[in-house]
């Protein structure tokens, strides 16, 4: 779709970034140790430390990507709402406490407060690295689609004034800063959402004929297939015979006898698929919308020049509902619980693209969406999404994607290093409980809103049928232009806070682990520090080239990968350290290299990566299902434990 | 301190863990049960997923005040053995 500037949205969004990093600076200057560049002193308190995990946590995943799932698939995105707050239990009633004791600064000190050993150092030092780094692409995939049509900009821009900013905090901060900041944001991001749940709860439903432009997609029918060419000649149009390798697809083309302009339209049999209810006698015409890219890379929305300006030719924003129960036109407001059994019974107006783009004969390709009608009913059930359909098959290998990934979501937590670093940040253990607990509370509210958030979205007619990631930031600005600049402003400074966070805890790796335990070199205190800033620059430059290469996935999607990783990487040892004597230095070091590179190899095999990043068919991959967590963390779990066996046998013989 | 801590931290964490296994078999096997409408006209799945996370933060809390003080007022970042010195 078009972006245009705004010039509230602009000056808004730049007083708030501007501000974040005057706090920033302000607070920057008191930390130059590396105790205070890394771990704040350990000094903060308890309640801010907790909704600063909040700010962490909740990142351009889940305000974005989560969102734009449940806005596009329905009740799916919402998994990974429960998955990822799941995780939090894990990390409070088994990780928390003894992560405080055990650490210093960073998560590869707990794993070696009992063995000091150069190996394991370098071992955790690397998993954080390739988690961070994993972690860093949906955020800076989400901060260019924040930026884009906040200020216009296209998304590369987006990407490097995220990552530019972001060095800047890391460089001339360190951890005090990040905290304060990310208190702020996580407090204003879950009381704007708050606002925005209001919002929609007070709208309520409406039924309507298309999106927010106020295009009403043209519907025929319901009619005998035979009838086709008749009724559509009453209704003003002239069925085109389709050519080339439009013949194989199932859309019928008309050309509007006025306007002489050839629309695309797709066959509607009436029932949703795979329902018993197949009716396939008649038949509904229904609009669709084109999008073609040309081989001298223009870009044409059904049929016509793509404009640049507001009010030209751009794809519909799309988002209706078309049924109501009882026939009502309006609902009015709605409460908490009246918003479900509402939806429930009303019918929803999805979209769904044509798998491949259709390439004809001049080189171009045209990629075509079409509605699909959905009751509201399937709207909120589980297993809608495709990747998830899986839990609607009768073969058990189906299931194993979703099994995989709410097993990964659940262990990822615990797992990750910006989430463990900030157990350093605060006085003792009672202190890294209590934060842990207001971080529950405030993810665990924010989580609940997201399932209203991304339901308004869906319904709120000003949906972008090419990036899904854009559907929170889209719904705040169908409800005005403050709002949308207030909410992206705040969701780019949460990028800018998680990312920052990721790259402190890269570097810290960097630093502390690798260089300074690792490779044995001495550094002093302030060598340390200095080191990790640059470490940062260089981890932050490798952010910004990824944030621009992974433009097109959804980041939720993008973030199951990286929870998958750290889950199988870090939490065997973790775990096992923390409830097992047997445990060895090899056999620590054995479970994060053999996880973090089975889980790496897996994601890189996968049909996923296969058709999204490869181009290839799903079907040549070599691994039979995309997430990687099922099978990876147990066989971390068995390494370690099978080393450890090993090697401990091996120093009783020789003793 | 340490120990029962973790005690109690670990009987939360099984009674979370049956909580969230019964939500993800429930829908890898039974996906239709998750269409049901028990209360209010609202599905299983919305409710039984809204159900988890206000379950967290009631376990949550209850950990917060059954757990008892600081084991490490000091600062010991090297006490693995977890000594139960600094009781409060």
């Amino acid at each position: 779709m078009i972006y245009e500037a705004s010039t509230l949205a602009v000056i808004v969004f730049f007083a708030f970034v501007g501000l974040t990093l005057g706090i920033s600076f302000y607070l920057g200057r008191k930390a130059k140790s590396s105790q205070g560049y890394f771990a704040a002193h350990g000094q903060i308190p308890w309640f801010v430390n907790g909704v600063a995990f909040a700010g962490d946590y909740l990142s351009a995943a889940s305000f974005l990507g989560i969102c734009g799932m449940i806005a596009f698939r329905g009740y799916d995105g919402f998994l990974y709402s429960i998955g990822f707050l799941a995780g939090w239990i894990v990390a409070l009633f088994i990780v928390a406490e003894p992560m405080k004791r055990l650490g210093k600064f960073t998560f590869a000190d707990a794993l070696d407060a009992k063995f000091n050993s150069r190996g394991i150092k370098v071992a955790a030092g690397i998993s954080t690295l390739a988690v961070s780094v994993f972690y860093l692409i949906p955020q800076m995939v989400g901060a260019g689609v924040l930026v884009t049509p906040l200020l216009g900009f296209p998304h590369w821009a987006g990407v490097l004034l995220v990552g530019i900013t972001v060095i800047t905090i890391v460089v001339t901060a360190g951890m005090v800063s990040t905290t304060w900041v990310q208190f702020l944001k996580g407090s204003l991001l879950v009381i704007f959402a708050a606002v925005l749940t209001i919002m929609i709860l007070n709208r309520g439903f409406e039924v309507t004929e298309g999106g927010a432009d106020g295009h009403a997609f043209g519907s025929l029918g319901p009619m005998t297939a035979a009838d086709i060419e008749q009724e559509a000649a009453k209704a003003g149009y002239t069925l085109v015979q389709p050519e080339g390798s439009w013949e194989d697809q199932p859309f019928i083309h008309l050309k509007n006898n006025e306007t002489g302009r050839v629309s695309v339209w797709s066959k509607w049999t009436g029932s949703a698929e795979g329902s018993s209810e197949q009716s396939s006698a008649t038949v509904t015409l229904l609009e669709a919308q084109t999008l073609t890219k040309t081989p001298d890379g223009k870009r044409l929305v059904n049929g016509q020049p793509q404009g640049k300006k507001r009010g030209e030719p751009d794809l519909h924003p799309v988002g209706h509902i078309s049924k109501l129960p009882d026939g009502q036109q309006k609902t009015g407001p709605l409460g908490p619980a009246t918003f479900f059994s509402t939806l429930q019974d009303s019918e929803v107006v999805l979209w769904e693209k044509t798998k491949k783009p259709v390439e004809e004969a001049d080189g171009s390709t045209t990629t075509v969406f079409y509605q699909k009608p959905t009751p509201g009913s399937q709207v909120l059930r589980p297993g809608e999404d495709p990747r998830f359909r899986g839990v609607r098959s009768d073969k058990l290998v189906d299931k194993f994607n979703f099994l995989s990934l709410m097993l990964a979501l659940f262990c990822g937590t615990a797992s990750l290093p910006h989430i463990l670093i900030r157990y350093y940040t605060v006085k003792d253990t009672a202190a890294a409980r209590k934060s842990t607990i207001v971080g529950i509370a405030s993810i665990g509210f924010f989580y609940v809103l997201t399932l209203y958030l991304g339901l308004g979205a869906m319904t709120s007619g000003s949906m972008d049928l090419t990036n899904s990631n854009m559907a929170a930031p889209l719904l705040a600005r169908s409800m005005g232009e403050w709002l949308f600049a207030i909410i992206s402003a705040i969701a780019f400074t949460t990028v800018l806070g998680t990312v920052s966070g990721l790259i402190l805890a890269s570097a810290g790796a960097v630093a502390h682990d690798l260089l300074g335990s690792g490779l044995g070199m001495k550094l002093s205190d302030h060598e340390e520090v200095r080191v990790a800033k640059i470490a940062s620059v260089v981890v932050g430059a490798i952010a910004i080239a990824l944030g621009i290469l992974f433009e097109g996935f959804n980041v939720g999607y993008l973030v199951g990968w990286a929870f998958s990783v750290a889950a199988s990487a870090n939490l065997p040892a973790l775990v096992m350290i923390l409830f097992w004597k047997g445990v060895t230095r090899q056999g620590v070091i054995a479970a994060i290299v053999v996880g973090m590179i089975s889980s790496l190899g897996w994601i890189l095999l996968s049909g996923d990566t296969y058709t999204k990043v490869y181009g290839l068919p799903a079907s040549d991959s070599l691994v039979p299902f995309s997430q990687p967590g099922i099978v990876t963390i147990p066989l971390g779990f068995a390494t370690l434990i099978v080393v450890s066996l090993m090697t401990r046998k091996s120093t009783t013989q020789q003793a | 301190m340490v120990k029962r801590n973790a005690a109690i931290g670990m009987v939360l964490f099984i009674v979370y863990l049956v909580l969230y296994g019964g939500f993800v078999f429930l829908n890898a096997f039974s996906a239709e049960t998750m269409e049901s409408t028990p209360l209010w006209g609202i599905n299983l799945a919305v409710l039984y997923g809204f159900g988890l996370i206000i379950a967290a933060f009631i376990l949550a809390l209850l950990y917060g005040a059954l757990c008892r003080g600081s084991d490490d007022a000091a600062d010991t970042n090297d006490a693995l053995s977890g000594n139960e010195e600094g009781q409060s």
